[in-house]
């Protein structure tokens, strides 16, 4: 009886060492224009220089779609294809396939080439979570997903995602006179969603390229690994976020030094805490407060010390509650949830 | 395990004779296309296609990557990007299954995908009817899809090849959907010629996506933000494409021909008993029985009635049917579809025929529009015949309503 999956090797790409020890060389170059301060720029940047040159990349609409390839200018040194809003884990699952089946029927030479698609929060976590789950259950396919979260729909002007922060100021919610939390709908898990509810998804990471060296080896293993992968990274935003482009940097370790964004990886089921936040959980370095990152941000200008402090408890919550902290946030009791009035 | 088709006949060379249903044609119609990425979504009557396809490959009878997705949308854009880079592909859906795969329907003819794939027609919801109409596949008409309707099991499997042969031509690369009558051909047996593999491999080459293959070797970029500067440039190289496949589609019929040794006459349109008719009735897809059948009947009492089947609707033959229906003293174009609101309130086919007539030099007859079996429901022998006398009143000068509805329950 045949072998009923039947996964093509990969290619082995080792964690690099260093920064020293990155490859100076470019797949993304000159020709986009991103915003100044663009941190999912850089984090286009950083995943094809850790994938290298025998890389399919596939984009879905978005910020990093519009502009990153103006016809006639495109930034993109591998093959990129567009692929629609929702589309993600369709594209990657079909750039795989289609290579596999060729491959194997020798109408293509033999040869591992990374797949990778990637979307941004509106076409990962909002339209396109259907096809990425999915994708997620086919084992027999070599692909990642790579989700670049700025939290709103910012190339369409700043609405609200299924991945916005409760109570953010976006251009579907702005506070008014009467409503000061138009938006009040908690970040979605989708890390946590993808690697609990789909046990042939071989490799889930949470990535944040502040911590540049971490999140292109977290690709790297990603690669290696094969089989359908995803990550997610959370990428700074100045204009969807309101503050100074020259903090992106900043914002982004302060998202993961608060608790917010906390960094891990589940490696065939096996669950490690990465980084920052392996040494907060460890307690070796101190949880910093939320409104240390928030009161950054012009997002969140509006909020009340209410504001603030439910922040703070819901945080608290996910590392003091949740059932593995920062992760899966079942818990044994029943918790009351007190928004503010 | 049975093989899927099992031959009730065999010839030398691989050639057989089998009794199979118009989905099961198309099914032996990829697996003798060597078609490498396959996606399945469930709806009727289309799917049927697919479960074959499933049998195939357990079976160790074809070998490709067959997917079934989480949706139509998800179906469509699986095999658009494995066809970008080089797979051949093929892919289906019916009624509202279509409609949901829309936006990757718009932008597969855009990105010059040669997808092929097969619409069972079905009616849209809502109300719910599994019934055949055309109006799912007609959505797609104006965005540079080809269409094709077919009526016998053996026209579809003959189009599914023709369709890869023409969508793949570098000169045309263009996605090309077979329409397919829900139960009336999806589920019907009939006998048909199977060919062999060496003649489709003599008839089909492979699919060589050449420069616009999405490879390492060939780094490109597919699809970027045009906007205002390009967007007009690149959809006229899909109205050139759309041009040029009036010859490659009579290229292929002409090679089909030679190399499978059956004709099927005209690419664009089948005439039927028109040698002498003086007024015909036209139409798509399987209405062709009962429509023959009458005009069969209808002859015996006198009335020279003929009838002309539109194959192809995208392209469509305006110049050659202008000239064909100029032979003739009055047209009705009986359509399994509708378009509320638009002139004379008549179907898509008649509207897309006085369009052709219009400019032409030839006669005009005048064109009688008939909305007939919507929703599966059978177009029957009085049906026809009442349709008949009608356009024979129009022939004979006496006024008549530019749309009727046919068969509507009073």
């Amino acid at each position: 009886m045949a072998t009923i999956v039947q996964i093509d090797p990969t290619q082995q790409l080792d964690p690099f060492k260093s920064v020293k020890k990155i490859p100076t060389h470019e797949f993304f170059t000159s020709g986009h224009r991103t915003c100044q301060g663009c941190e999912s720029a850089l984090v286009m940047k950083m995943m094809v220089k850790a994938a290298g040159p025998r890389t399919i990349v596939l984009g879905s609409t978005g910020c990093m779609y519009v502009a990153n390839t103006t016809y006639y200018s495109t930034s993109w040194v591998v093959p990129w294809m567009h692929t629609q809003l929702g589309s993600s884990g369709s594209a990657a699952l079909g750039a795989a396939a289609g290579l596999k089946a060729q491959m194997r029927k020798g109408k293509m030479k033999q040869e591992p080439i990374n797949v990778i698609a990637f979307c941004g929060d509106g076409g990962g976590a909002d339209m396109g979570l259907g096809a990425i789950s999915a994708t997620m259950t086919h084992p027999d396919y070599n692909l990642l997903i790579l989700l670049y979260d700025n939290e709103s729909y910012a190339n369409t002007d700043i609405q609200l995602s299924g991945s916005t922060p409760w109570g953010a100021n976006t251009t579907f919610s702005t506070p008014g006179s009467v409503k000061r939390i138009m938006h009040h709908r908690w970040k979605k898990n989708m890390a946590g969603l993808m690697a609990v509810g789909h046990p042939t998804c071989r490799y889930v990471a949470t990535i944040c390229m502040s911590y540049g060296l971490h999140g292109m080896n977290s690709i790297r293993k990603a690669l290696t690994i094969g089989g359908p992968t995803f990550i997610h990274s959370l990428d700074p935003c100045p204009k969807g976020w309101d503050y100074d482009p020259i903090q992106s940097h900043e914002l982004g370790e302060l998202a993961v030094q608060c608790g917010i964004w906390p960094l891990y990886e589940v490696e065939d089921g096996k669950l490690r805490l990465t980084g920052r936040t392996q040494q907060i959980a460890d307690g070796k370095i101190p949880r910093k407060p939320v409104r240390d990152y928030l009161l950054r941000q012009g997002r969140f200008a509006h909020f009340t010390n209410d504001d603030l402090d439910y922040f703070q408890s819901k945080i608290d919550q996910m590392w003091t509650k949740w059932l593995i902290p920062g992760v899966i946030p079942f818990e044994k009791d029943l918790a009351a949830d007190n928004p503010p009035a | 395990m049975a093989t899927l088709a099992p031959a009730v006949e065999e010839k030398k060379g691989g050639e057989r004779t089998a009794l199979i249903t118009g989905s099961e044609a198309i099914a032996v119609a990829c697996q003798l296309a060597d078609v490498d990425v396959i996606t399945a979504y469930p709806i009727r009557p289309y799917d049927t296609v697919m479960q074959y396809i499933a049998k195939l490959v357990s079976n160790g009878e074809m070998d490709c990557e067959y997917i079934v997705a989480e949706g139509e949308h998800s179906q469509f854009e699986i095999v658009k990007h494995a066809s970008a880079v080089g797979a051949r592909v093929f892919c289906g859906s019916s009624g509202v299954g279509w409609m949901y795969a829309m936006e990757a329907l718009t932008v597969t003819p855009a990105l010059r995908i040669p997808m092929v794939c097969m619409v069972g027609n079905r009616a849209l919801d809502d109300p719910g009817a599994f019934g055949t109409e055309h109006n799912d596949a007609l959505a797609v008409r104006d965005l540079g899809w080809m269409l094709t309707w077919v009526d016998s099991g053996q026209e579809a499997l003959d189009s599914t090849l023709i369709a890869y042969r023409v969508a793949e031509d570098r000169r045309i690369f263009l996605p090309c959907a077979i329409s397919c009558d829900g139960a009336f051909l999806t589920h019907s047996q009939s006998l048909l010629q199977i060919p062999s593999q060496e003649q489709v491999n003599e008839f089909l080459p492979r699919y060589n996506r050449a420069d616009l293959l999405l490879h390492p070797d060939n780094p490109i970029t597919v699809a970027p933000q045009a906007n205002e500067d390009w967007v007009m440039e690149i959809r006229r190289q899909n109205y050139a494409a759309m041009e040029r496949t009036y010859g490659v589609i009579k290229e292929a019929f002409a090679d089909f021909e030679r190399i499978f040794g059956r004709s099927y006459g005209n690419p664009f349109f089948e005439e039927y008993m028109t040698d002498d008719a003086d007024v015909v009735l036209m139409g798509m897809g399987t209405l062709s029985t009962p429509v023959k059948v009458a005009i069969r009947q209808m002859r015996k009492a006198g009335k020279k009635v003929g009838f002309v089947r539109l194959r192809w609707f995208r392209p469509f033959a305006a110049e050659e049917l202008a000239q064909c229906l100029s032979r003739f003293q009055a047209v009705g174009v009986i359509d399994r579809d509708y378009s509320f609101g638009s002139p004379h309130s008549g179907g898509v086919v008649a509207g897309e025929v006085r369009n052709a007539l219009y400019p032409g030099a030839g006669k005009k007859p005048p064109v009688l529009g008939f909305i007939c079996g919507l929703g599966g429901r059978e177009v029957t022998i009085p049906d026809v015949e009442k349709i008949t006398e009608s356009v024979y009143q129009a022939a004979e000068g006496k006024r008549q309503p530019l749309t009727q509805w046919i068969g509507l329950r009073e």
